[in-house]
């Protein structure tokens, strides 16, 4: 058999390629240029840009904010921790009943889904509000009154509802098949939910379910409704009394330097699933 | 053959899914050691049937017995019946987030408490058996139809049942594939494995079946030895299916 000469035309063909990927990366370069050069050009232009960029960028009011702002953000980590952990467990608490057909728990389901349509239908400031200033005004004895324990409850309530929407999505993407299968084999239903569904819905939910995670790491902020000195709380305290805007700015760029990276982290996940699917498709 | 004692029995069987009528009175008996083929048109009731037997479906009249034992009484649990039988599926239904070994090993470590060590070398074993030593790591997204069928046989034997039920095993399979899943079923016949096979390959049902019968619209049209069946099938409804089959290979 004779080996493979590279012809005249596979030449060709390389040649015109490059030529292709050479003028797409200048097409990319220009509009880039254009339009981000136009932006930045509008807002550097506008009337108002030397008073915005004293009040919202002065590096000095930065430097001796962002410390306070920045004890301010480990509330909002340590509440996010906190709080993710009740979700994931409680979220899933509530798929696991609200997919069981059990009799005994019908009326739970009920409440159950009651519970889902109000929580996702409230925003969720309005909850954090009805709660911190609710159930302190109730003078109930044993009740907690510390606003953080309180917003974080309803944050916890609020985001349960859309995690376990999250969970039961998983839970019925599964095939029935896969549940005849382990019956088949001679598992019990509790068994069959362990060792087959369950596994195989996590997996699924695993990207939408660190999407609400990027959410509520920002939503944390909403506790400053109820005083707690979170990151925007004090940012805003700050700017109130300097009249420079430039701490919201520092605790912007906080929220970011974690959202962003977790987001990276979903595309990712996102991307492997993709390409792990391709050889499974074809294997089927 | 009449002489062994019946594995399973069906008697009287009705099942109707709404409006329509999907079996209409299914009398039927696999004896230790023996395979039974049911033969049929798609939608004649073949897969309804084993389903039946195997309580993933409740049947609407009728008794099925294993081992002389009424298995469709309410009071009986259906969790222990399906322990004592093997169902393999047309489209395999492996678990896809485990691998071959853990998927035979499953049953015998959850639902018959086997130890864990225990397990995996019978799952081992019986991978080793239908040619897949070295694949016991692969998930079935890795493997072949040919392949995760052979691991599904494996996995349905694994508890050691009473008697396995095959729905269709090899018409999910692309055409070079079926020679090595029907190779795997011979192998359970020549072990003496009780069988009650839904199939559409004729040539293999004359081969490795005792009894055939014809399923036409819910009943049992006809039944008999293979080679009676297929060489002189008395019922006209019979001619014609296999004559259709026939067609169909041409």
């Amino acid at each position: 058999m004779p080996a493979i000469d590279p012809t005249d035309r596979r030449a060709v063909r390389a040649a015109a390629r490059r030529r292709r990927d050479r003028r797409g990366v200048a097409i990319a370069a220009a509009s880039s240029l254009v339009v981000l050069g136009g932006l930045a050009a509008l807002v550097v232009t506008s009337p108002g840009w030397p008073e915005v960029r004293a009040t919202f960028f002065s590096w000095e009011a930065f430097r001796t904010s962002f410390p306070d702002v920045l004890r301010g953000f480990w509330l909002d980590v340590k509440l996010f921790m906190v709080v993710e952990a009740i979700v994931l467990v409680l979220g899933l608490a509530i798929a696991l009943v609200r997919t069981s057909r059990a009799p005994a728990l019908f009326p739970l389901r009920l409440l159950l889904a009651v519970y889902t349509d109000v929580m996702r239908g409230v925003p969720t400031i309005l909850l954090v509000y009805l709660i911190g200033f609710g159930i302190p005004a109730l003078a109930l004895e044993g009740l907690p009154s510390d606003p953080v324990l309180l917003g974080g409850g309803a944050l916890a309530l609020a985001y349960s509802a859309y995690v376990a929407e999250v969970y039961r999505a998983g839970l019925d993407s599964v095939d029935v098949s896969q549940r005849q299968a382990a019956l088949a084999v001679g598992l019990d239903r509790v068994q069959v939910l362990r060792f087959v569904v369950l596994p195989q819905a996590v997996r699924r939910v695993v990207p939408p379910l660190l999407n609400d995670f990027i959410s509520l790491q920002k939503d944390v902020a909403l506790i400053s409704v109820l005083g707690p000195l979170e990151a925007f709380r004090v940012a805003q305290i700050q700017a109130a009394t300097d009249f420079n805007y430039t701490p919201l700015i520092a605790a912007a760029l906080l929220y970011i330097c974690v959202t962003i990276p977790l987001a990276r982290v979903v595309d990712r996940m996102q991307a492997r699933r993709r390409h792990a699917a391709g050889p499974e498709g074809a294997a089927a | 053959m009449s002489a062994a004692r019946p594995v399973l029995e069906v008697r009287g069987v009705t099942k109707a899914f709404g409006d329509e009528q999907v079996l209409r009175g299914i009398d039927l008996t696999v004896a230790e050691h023996e395979a039974v083929a049911l033969i049929g048109a798609s939608g004649s009731g073949k897969s309804t049937l084993l389903r039946c037997i195997d309580l993933l479906v409740e049947i609407d009249d009728g008794d099925i017995l294993l081992d002389g034992e009424v298995i469709t009484d309410p009071s009986v649990k259906p969790v222990q019946v399906r322990r004592k039988l093997g169902m393999v599926f047309q489209a395999f239904n492996l678990f896809p987030h485990l691998t071959a070994l853990e998927n035979v090993a499953l049953a015998p470590r959850r639902a018959h408490g086997m130890g864990r060590r225990e397990a995996e070398e019978r799952a081992r074993e019986l991978l080793a058996r239908f040619g897949l030593a070295g694949k016991e790591d692969a998930y079935p997204s890795r493997l072949s139809g040919g392949q995760q069928q052979r691991v599904a046989i494996a996995r349905a034997l694994a508890p050691g049942p009473r008697a396995l039920l095959l729905d269709e095993v090899t018409s999910a399979l692309d055409p070079e594939l079926v020679g090595e899943v029907l190779a795997a079923v011979r192998e359970l016949k020549a072990e003496g494995i009780t069988m009650l096979i839904t199939t559409h390959e004729m040539g293999f049902a004359r081969e490795v079946a005792d009894e055939v019968c014809f399923l036409h619209q819910g009943q049992i049209l006809e039944r008999g030895a293979p080679e009676r069946i297929f060489s002189a099938p008395e019922r006209e409804e019979t001619r014609r299916f296999l004559r259709r089959l026939l067609e169909a290979r041409r």
